[in-house]
């Protein structure tokens, strides 16, 4: 079995006033098959924290990451640079990322300088430019100016060619186009898709946009509070959706398409936030949704496979159904099938 | 002049007076809108959307300031208002639901003082059992329960929040309401019940709604005609058919190209360049470094705004020859 | 070349800062240009000047008959009442005033700065000790704290004075609590900011994002916390000499006062002996409170007046 880059093991977060932001997931990543997986939720659904938890800047309350094999949290100052190396990320703000008192050079000059990726300045700057010709930018119109010299499409870009300079195995994008106008968002997601396909990078793209999430995406993973509501191949969730939250979440995307109504396929009920303290056990959708049974509101549904596409969805509807060995949602990731046992 | 036009933007002009030039928010704008009709305003940052939204609600201030050109209200030009008048036409005529509910509701009164607070100001002469009636409409029109109205912001949650932000804007029953992307900070489950409310309270009032954002998605389900800005200018504005299946400026094509759509995973057409500084725009049509048909005069003479098709108006010379005279 | 001159409009418009500047360099070309006038190798407490003579450009002593004889001295400030030329007075003791603001005021937003940063980067038990202290401290009222500091360390000196870089060490303990809690509440706000995370993605080390991306945004509440600590020393220097507990034997401004005080200058009838420190202290404030209120409005770019 190769080693797996990064994997979370039982992982639950919880944070100082209580709210548990991940409750026990599972997930690892295989860097040897790069593709892209959508990590999709709604706000507190805990997707954020999953993105800082593999980038190393969260430990886990209970449970471990583990960066090829090692714990996380316990590594030492050499290993945490491989590791530095190996994971980067684009945040969700184009112009905070950048400390406005320097050139957007500095970005990359930095982690060129800290990792002694160069052996001159002449070496360094020729990386930048074409870590900038990668992602569809001019070097000549880029480099020496200030961040707020330049738009927020061309200052995400940048970021995503400072991650591809660093040629780390794993990306985490977190919402990097929710915070760029809509007419600037495919020349980004295009950088991201090119990456992946071209340099061979795993990419983790978090986000509460369904629609890019499928444009982009090979796979995905739904988030509720902190719970796997759906997981796997994104053709199958998206184009008919097993979880009464997906279902919910996709038939209240307003697609651009004239021909699709808003919320057609599924009937919402407006049902109002139940907070109780019994809502915390058991399933964490138990509180809105249709189908709820008594069950749901004890223990939380195991990761049931409703069919025979390549994905999973934690819901008692398909108590019937063969569980996924070994609760980590990572296997489905791969191309290797994983053995199912009726 | 017809009277069905509830709003007529014509020919206006505002702009900013800065220590680094003079900067052209907005450049002969024409709009219309009907009453009871739904228009989208959609445009990158840096469009000069914002500020048209602001100008329409007598809201700029030095250093800018309006250079030109009128805003018709039900036949009045609001642009010569004076300070008071202008404050009793906001929020009783023209009203805004802003982005960003959190933010714009006072954490320290209760929500049915603030539908309230907004309403005396506007010396109506109502006594208080027809204020309270107000807010009782107000609130059941956002379907929040009566006792909402005596609970403070802090208690509500996102979606709540901004209903009740509507429902102040609402409250004197405004012909015109502008909606600066109300729910870009919901998720998608709320914000589909917040857009539905927001459209059964406008046909129910008929009042027109200006909603602007850059969500095509939520455009495409929610308005009826699209206006589409760049770099201060109006580029296109047609009804919402024309403007996703057979858009005619160049911007508004790539822009639609560039959605992403269910078919068509793993296409991405994005639109090279950048949009121009607002006060450093580019000679003719400001489109034109970025235009893949700019031709000719593109670069030297900028395209008038006219109806080129029925109903459907663009500013783009590709269009030149068809058109047909101005209408005014 | 461009942004000069963006910078040079943008003062024409910010009125304080404009005006505030302008005293600045007004008091700097007085204190520089007078300094050649003004012969500083000589003590400027001469005894032997002519006392209390009101500011005249042509001098004569009325005790020599032959007065065209005798080259007409001026004195444009007059003298005081010990026969001290005011104007060099006034010329050097400026430049001493403005030297114990400085020299207090920078060493105590370096160790508030030096304070703040360690205590809101570290946190924990040594971030509550210092906000303990700085809180504690502030309640004490400076001026008493200062007056028994200094009259014992003069007291231990011969001559029973303090040197000038004595009283700004004296008023320096003072001067550091405001900044260390202005620079600690921005250090904490920007520790979570993006571009610090951006830093430690970068593989920097805590030390490393503390002076390379931290500090250089700060400028700007430290550029203001000098203002505001110099003001705060001046005030106090000006408060500790006049009560007697300044460096008597130097003629700065606020030691004049006292000698003013001390001498009946008023009841005297000499005006200007009075006249030229409180004038020239008044302008100094006027300029340090003038270009405080510019700065805000640089830093604060909400409070901007529009035209």
């Amino acid at each position: 079995m190769s080693e797996l880059l990064l994997e979370l093991k039982n992982v639950t977060k919880q944070f100082k006033g209580g709210t548990v932001a991940l409750d026990n997931i599972s997930f690892s990543i295989d860097a040897d098959e790069p593709s892209i997986i959508a990590i999709a939720g709604e706000s507190g659904s805990g997707k954020t924290t999953l993105g800082l938890m593999a980038m190393g800047f969260l430990t886990a309350s209970t449970g471990s990451v583990l960066y090829r094999g090692n714990d996380l949290a316990e590594m030492s100052g050499s290993d945490h640079k491989e590791f530095r190396k190996e994971v980067q990320a684009v945040f969700q703000d184009p112009f905070a990322v950048y400390n406005p008192f320097y050139k957007v050079d500095h970005i990359m000059e930095v982690p060129i300088a800290n990792f002694k990726m160069a052996s001159s300045k002449k070496e360094a700057r020729e990386m930048m430019e074409q870590a900038l010709i990668s992602v569809g930018l001019r070097p000549e119109e880029t480099l020496g100016r200030f961040p707020h010299q330049l738009s927020g499409g061309q200052r995400q870009r940048i970021a995503l060619g400072r991650a591809l300079l660093l040629r780390p195995k794993l990306l985490i994008a977190d919402e990097p186009v929710s915070m760029v106008d809509a007419s600037l968002r495919a020349t980004i997601l295009e950088a991201m898709d090119k990456l992946n396909k071209e340099f061979g990078i795993t990419v983790l793209y978090i986000t509460h946009d369904l629609t890019t999430a499928y444009h982009v995406s090979d796979y995905i993973l739904i988030l509720y509070k902190g719970s796997i509501m759906e997981a796997g191949d994104i053709e199958s969730i998206i184009r008919n959706p097993q979880h009464p939250y997906t279902q919910l979440l996709i038939g209240s995307i307003p697609w651009p398409d004239l021909d699709r109504v808003w919320g057609e396929d599924i009937a919402i009920i407006d049902i109002e936030e139940d907070t109780s303290e019994e809502s915390r056990v058991g399933c964490k959708f138990a509180g809105r949704c249709p189908h709820v049974m008594d069950k749901c509101k004890v223990a939380p549904p195991p990761l049931y496979w409703p069919d025979d596409n390549n994905r999973v969805a934690s819901c008692y509807l398909f108590d019937d159904k063969p569980v996924l060995p070994g609760d980590d949602v990572g296997t489905l990731f791969r191309s290797k099938k994983v053995a199912v046992s009726r | 002049m017809s009277r069905e036009h509830i709003l007529q933007i014509k020919n206006l002009d505002v702009q900013y007076y800065t220590d680094a030039g003079i900067v052209y928010a907005n450049n002969k704008i024409n709009l219309e809108l009907k009453a009871g009709e739904r228009l989208g305003l959609v445009g990158e940052s840096g469009s000069g959307k914002s500020t048209l939204a602001l100008a329409i609600l007598g809201m700029i201030k030095p250093p800018g300031g309006i250079a030109g050109g009128e805003i018709l209200l039900d036949g009045r030009d609001i642009t010569k208002l004076d300070e008071e008048e202008t404050r009793q036409m906001r929020g009783r005529e023209i009203s805004m639901i802003p982005q960003g509910a959190m933010n714009s509701l006072n954490p320290v009164m209760r929500v049915k003082d603030q539908i309230i607070d907004s309403v005396i100001d506007h010396e109506l002469g109502l006594g208080k059992e027809e204020m309270e009636e107000m807010v009782r409409y107000a609130l059941e029109a956002v379907e929040l329960d009566r006792t909402v109205g005596n609970m403070y912001p802090h208690e509500l949650s996102g979606g709540m929040k901004q209903r009740a932000c509507i429902a102040i804007a609402i409250a004197m029953k405004p012909k015109v309401i502008i909606a600066d992307e109300p729910t870009s900070a919901l998720d998608v489950v709320t914000q589909r019940q917040v857009m539905q409310t927001i459209r059964r309270i406008q046909e129910e009032m008929g009042a027109a709604v200006i909603m602007i954002g850059h969500d095509m998605g939520l455009m495409a389900q929610f308005v009826d005609r699209l206006a589409v800005m760049y770099a201060g200018q109006m580029a296109e504005v047609a009804p919402k058919e024309g403007a996703f299946r057979a858009p005619m400026h160049p911007y508004t094509q790539m822009l639609i190209e560039s959605l992403p759509k269910l078919g068509a995973k793993g296409e991405f057409h994005g639109i090279p360049g950048i949009t121009p500084l607002l006060r450093d725009l580019p000679p003719g049509c400001v489109f034109n470094p970025r235009c893949p048909q700019s031709f000719g005069p593109c670069k030297e003479v900028m395209p008038k705004f006219l109806e080129h098709r029925p109903n459907q108006w663009v500013a783009c010379h590709l269009y030149e020859n068809e058109s047909e005279p101005a209408r005014s | 070349m461009q942004r000069i001159i963006i910078a040079l409009r943008y003062i024409r418009r910010n009125v304080s800062l404009a005006i505030g500047l302008g005293i600045l360099i007004f008091l700097i070309l007085f204190a520089v240009i007078g300094s050649f006038l003004v012969d500083t190798k000589v003590d400027p407490y001469p005894l032997a000047g002519p006392a209390s003579v009101a500011p005249t450009l042509s001098y004569c002593p009325r005790t020599d008959p032959e007065c065209a004889q005798v080259e007409p001295v001026a004195y444009p400030f007059g003298t005081d009442g010990q026969g001290r030329d005011l104007f060099a007075v006034a010329v050097v003791g400026t430049w001493m005033t403005i030297r114990i603001g400085l020299l207090a005021g920078m060493i105590g937003l370096a160790i508030g700065t030096v304070l703040g940063f360690t205590s809101a980067y570290y946190g924990g038990v040594y971030d509550a000790f210092i906000q303990w202290t700085v809180d504690v401290l502030l309640t004490v009222p400076g001026l008493l704290i200062l007056i028994i500091i200094a009259s014992t360390i003069a007291g231990l000196e011969n001559g029973k004075t303090l040197t000038i870089n004595q009283m700004g060490l004296v008023i320096a303990l003072l001067a550091w609590m405001g900044p260390t809690r202005t620079i600690r509440s921005q250090v904490l706000s920007m520790r979570e900011r993006p571009y610090v995370m951006m830093a430690r993605l970068n593989g920097m080390s805590s030390l490393g994002i503390i002076f390379r991306e931290m500090i250089p945004n700060l400028l700007p509440y430290l550029g203001a916390g000098l203002v505001g600590s110099v003001t705060g020393a001046i005030f106090a220097s000006m408060g500790l000499a006049a009560l007697g507990l300044g460096p008597l034997r130097e003629p700065t401004l606020g030691v004049t006062i006292y000698w003013v005080i001390n001498q009946n200058a008023f009841l005297r009838g000499l005006w200007w002996w009075a006249a030229v420190p409180i004038v020239i202290v008044a302008l100094i404030f006027i300029m340090l409170f003038l270009i405080s209120m510019g700065l805000d409005e640089v830093a604060n770019p909400r409070v901007r007046r529009a035209r």
